[in-house]
């Protein structure tokens, strides 16, 4: 649904607005390297400007801290409409090392909705235009929950009722071992 | 002049090439050095913990269900890749793979969850400690009671009759 929406509404070119609202600027600095001719951003229409107000993507990275919340919120309401956020770095995406002292709210999540999160510290410049390409359809996301389960005990147990034979010798049932 | 100076610069300009990446249409691998997105072995782990009250981050949440299972919770929201966690697990669980394409819309794509079995005693149920390794080396035989002149004393006597237990350590007869 969402990326539907994005591939129609950001098809051609995504302005982007760069926001810092209290990192310690390495993702800045990543951001910086993607519109170098290294990582050439522009090729996919991605261009940086001054202003939110011209803006169709924020990236934000940063907590969200007490001072520049506030900031941060006009920020995104100064957005024309289809809008998308993403959090780029660890402090965007869950509050960073910091996430329990007294200046940090938590994620931007708090004060902002969020579409797209890019994980790292920093994360690479391939990073980041892998997730713009993911918002904008080009490439599918490749993360997915891991679960895993232990399902039987990694010792063996010796319950009676798994206990065959008699007399002498006593097979344990579910290991080969007498 | 001028006309020399522009050809100079035609010449540059030829010469320069590309240094562009083609990033998303060729994979570009990272560093060997590169820390990404911490693997969790469920297989190797056997659930100390370690890695929970080590994370600067705290990322690592510990749930102890029940007595004998234990959930291991890795969140990977804030995780800043330090890879303390994967050095100091004592089973080598934990790898720093060089994954960085962990770009997401939904931020619970990045946890990683392990079910463990935590083994306890087979009679009474509750979790025993573990024989530290000086207590593990009593239960060989050995005894580590001159603690002023940190000497191992020996006290099983069925070891030395043939050759020395262990060649770089001198035992003392008990």
């Amino acid at each position: 649904m969402l990326e539907t929406l994005c591939q129609k509404m950001f098809g051609r070119s995504l302005w982007v607005y760069h926001a810092n609202s209290g990192g310690c600027n390495g993702c800045d600095i990543e951001v910086l390297a993607v519109l170098t001719p290294y990582y050439d951003a522009e090729r996919f229409g991605i261009k940086l400007v001054g202003s939110p107000r011209h803006a169709d993507a924020m990236l934000c990275q940063g907590p969200a801290m007490r001072a520049t919340a506030s900031a941060l919120r006009r920020a995104y309401d100064a957005m024309p409409a289809p809008k998308l956020v993403f959090a780029i770095g660890s402090c965007a995406c869950g509050g960073g090392v910091w996430h329990d002292s007294y200046s940090v709210l938590g994620p931007v999540e708090r004060v902002i909705p969020v579409n797209y999160y890019i994980p790292g510290c920093p994360p690479r410049p391939e990073a980041i235009i892998y997730g713009v390409a993911v918002a904008a359809g080009l490439v599918d996301k490749r993360t997915a929950p891991v679960q895993f389960k232990q399902l039987e005990l990694p010792i063996p147990r010796y319950h009676p009722s798994d206990l065959r034979g008699g007399g002498e010798l006593v097979v344990y049932e579910r290991s080969e071992k007498i | 002049m001028s006309l020399l100076s522009k050809l100079k610069e035609t010449v540059i300009g030829l010469r320069a090439g590309r240094v562009t990446f083609p990033y998303p249409r060729k994979a570009r691998e990272a560093p060997a050095k590169y820390r990404g997105r911490p693997i969790f072995d469920g297989t190797k782990c056997i659930g100390c913990a370690g890695c929970a009250n080590n994370c600067p981050a705290r990322e690592i949440l510990v749930i102890d269900v029940c007595q004998e299972i234990r959930i291991l919770q890795y969140l990977g929201r804030r995780c800043t890749y330090c890879g303390r966690c994967a050095d100091l697990c004592p089973e080598k669980a934990i790898t720093m793979s060089g994954e960085y394409e962990t770009a997401t819309d939904r931020i619970g794509d990045l946890q990683q969850r392990l079910e463990l079995f935590m083994s306890t005693c087979q009679r009474c149920g509750r979790c025993f400690k573990e024989p530290s390794a000086l207590e593990r080396l009593q239960m060989k035989g050995y005894r580590f009671d001159d603690l002023a002149n940190e000497r191992w004393v020996f006290r099983s006597q069925s070891y030395l009759q043939g050759a020395p237990p262990a060649d770089d350590i001198n035992l003392d007869l008990d």
